[in-house]
């Protein structure tokens, strides 16, 4: 299981990584970063289905 | 100021300075979305308005359509000869493609969520000391004594400008809200001290740099050149716009909610780890800001026969409140857990200072609710409400209960 974020598809509204701070974190432009390589665990994998259906640019995706 | 007709039917006559519009958008809003979706307008020199998610996502995101050139709807149809450069006079928000990311890039990194967090410690003590000054009076006014001089207080620190100008700043805060009822003669008559005084910040700044958003812009460089001064002159005033009643009004909207909902007002209270979420209802239910495009061609979008220079009005707060994306749309649910709002905006536009609004509307409302755990509205009639682009509380008496 692993997330990603589209950096075409991102404008930093700043959501994923206030719900997620520990899967998500933002670069100096404030636009959504993944942590690491996005491998989820069970609980990761309900935080980052939160973020993702908080994304108002629908810019995340997760693979199950 | 011109007197206009009331409007009779906003599916096809919308106006949102129309009284009816300014006191309760939400019904309208409502009704549109079942019967249009899109309304149409002759006023403005003629124009759209989207009620839907789905339309406003559509042209929010359509910047081969539509133009941000002007993004707040004036009195009459923009000619091509009227239309500022492509740059636009505040840029980024006035910007197109491919200028628009250039000029949103520069300004993205002071209003990032890192140098956002450091500022909360300075916004927390300010809204402290005016908590303070509210001292002990049974009626407190939450919109003109408090929510309006957060983020006064905060752009004034941002842009650099020095506290002993306090004053001469909220004169020109005034003059600038005034500006948006006004004719565009009289309007730029009112500006022409704003401007002497932003160029003498700017001369002052030039001659001693320190560390704040004007001498950022002044050392910022695009292709190895300095930004031209009607850049930096335009991104600083953008910022004053976009930065003072657009929060105010957050503010002042979620104190209005507190102080009609006990029942939120007491969860919030004893559940402070609600408040992020809290936060995010607040942005979503009283969304503050619509903005506007042009329509750059004749075409037929969203079923609709539109014109080379018709304005759209782009309603956020309406797409906000649209039951095909938000389960219990017109219900405020404080602990909403999925919440796609789109009071920020969508697409390339996405508001710059979302960072620093956020943190303001969260440190302003914990602080009032931690100093006033208990207050209502003093007489719901004495409330007024801004119109047109901006809608928020201004006059808001409340009071504080035992
Ligand atoms: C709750 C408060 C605020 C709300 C609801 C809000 C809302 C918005 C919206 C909806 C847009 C999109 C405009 C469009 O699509 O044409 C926007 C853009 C913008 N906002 Fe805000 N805003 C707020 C506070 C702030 C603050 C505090 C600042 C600055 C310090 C700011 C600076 C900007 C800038 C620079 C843009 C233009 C971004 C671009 O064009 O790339 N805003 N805002």
């Amino acid at each position: 299981m692993k997330v990603s974020i589209d950096a075409d598809i991102c404008q930093g509204q700043g959501r994923c990584f206030s719900i997620a701070p520990r899967i998500f974190t933002f670069d100096d432009l404030g636009n959504g970063v993944v942590i690491a390589d996005g491998t989820l665990t069970d609980q990761g994998l309900e935080l980052a289905r939160l973020a993702q259906s908080n994304c108002p640019e629908h810019a995340i995706f997760i693979e199950e | 100021m011109t007197i206009k007709p009331p409007v009779d039917d906003f599916a096809t006559d919308w106006d949102h300075t129309d009284p009816q519009w300014v006191a309760d958008p939400y019904p309208i809003w409502d009704d549109l979305r079942q019967r249009c979706p899109v309304a149409h307008t002759e006023r403005f020199g003629g124009g759209w308005f989207p009620a839907t998610h789905e339309g406003v996502s559509a042209v929010a995101k359509d910047t081969v359509n539509f133009t941000s050139r002007m993004p707040i709807i004036v009195n009459g149809r923009p000619g091509e000869e009227a239309l500022p450069s492509p740059i636009g006079v505040t840029p980024p928000i006035s910007s197109d493609p491919p200028f628009h990311a250039i000029a949103r890039r520069i300004m993205l990194p002071p209003l990032a969520p890192g140098p956002v967090n450091k500022m909360e410690p300075q916004v927390r003590a300010l809204c402290r000391r005016l908590l303070d000054g509210l001292g002990d009076d049974a009626v407190v006014n939450g919109g003109l004594d408090y929510a309006q001089h957060i983020p006064a207080a905060v752009i004034q620190q941002l842009l650099g400008f020095p506290p002993e100008d306090e004053e001469v700043f909220s004169e020109i805060i005034h003059v600038v809200m005034e500006g948006v009822d006004q004719e565009v003669e009289e309007r730029f008559e009112a500006f022409v001290p704003i401007e002497e005084y932003f160029v003498k910040q700017i001369e002052d700044h030039r001659e001693h740099p320190r560390d704040d958003f004007t001498s950022y812009l002044l050392n910022a460089e695009i292709g190895g050149n300095k930004l031209q001064d009607e850049h930096i002159f335009g991104t600083m005033v953008l910022t004053l716009i976009a930065g003072i009643d657009t929060t105010w009004s957050a503010i002042g909207a979620s104190l209005w909610h507190l102080a009609t909902h006990p029942e939120d007002l007491a969860r919030l209270v004893n559940e402070p780890d609600l408040m992020p979420v809290a936060v995010e209802e607040f942005l979503r239910f009283y969304a503050p800001v619509s903005m506007a495009r042009l329509v750059k061609h004749d075409m037929e979008y969203l079923g609709c026969p539109m014109k080379e220079y018709d304005w759209i009005l782009l309603g956020f707060p309406a797409a906000n409140r649209d039951p095909a994306v938000f389960e219990d749309a017109d219900r405020f649910i404080i602990d909403r857990a999925e919440n796609r709002h789109v009071a920020f905006g969508l697409g390339i536009h996405r508001c710059a200072g979302s960072n620093l609004a956020r943190m303001e509307l969260r440190v302003a409302i914990e602080e009032f609710i931690a100093r006033y755990p208990r207050f209502e509205l003093a007489d719901p009639l004495e409330v007024t409400w801004s119109k047109g682009t901006v809608r928020g509380p201004r006059n808001l008496p409340l009071r504080v209960l035992a």
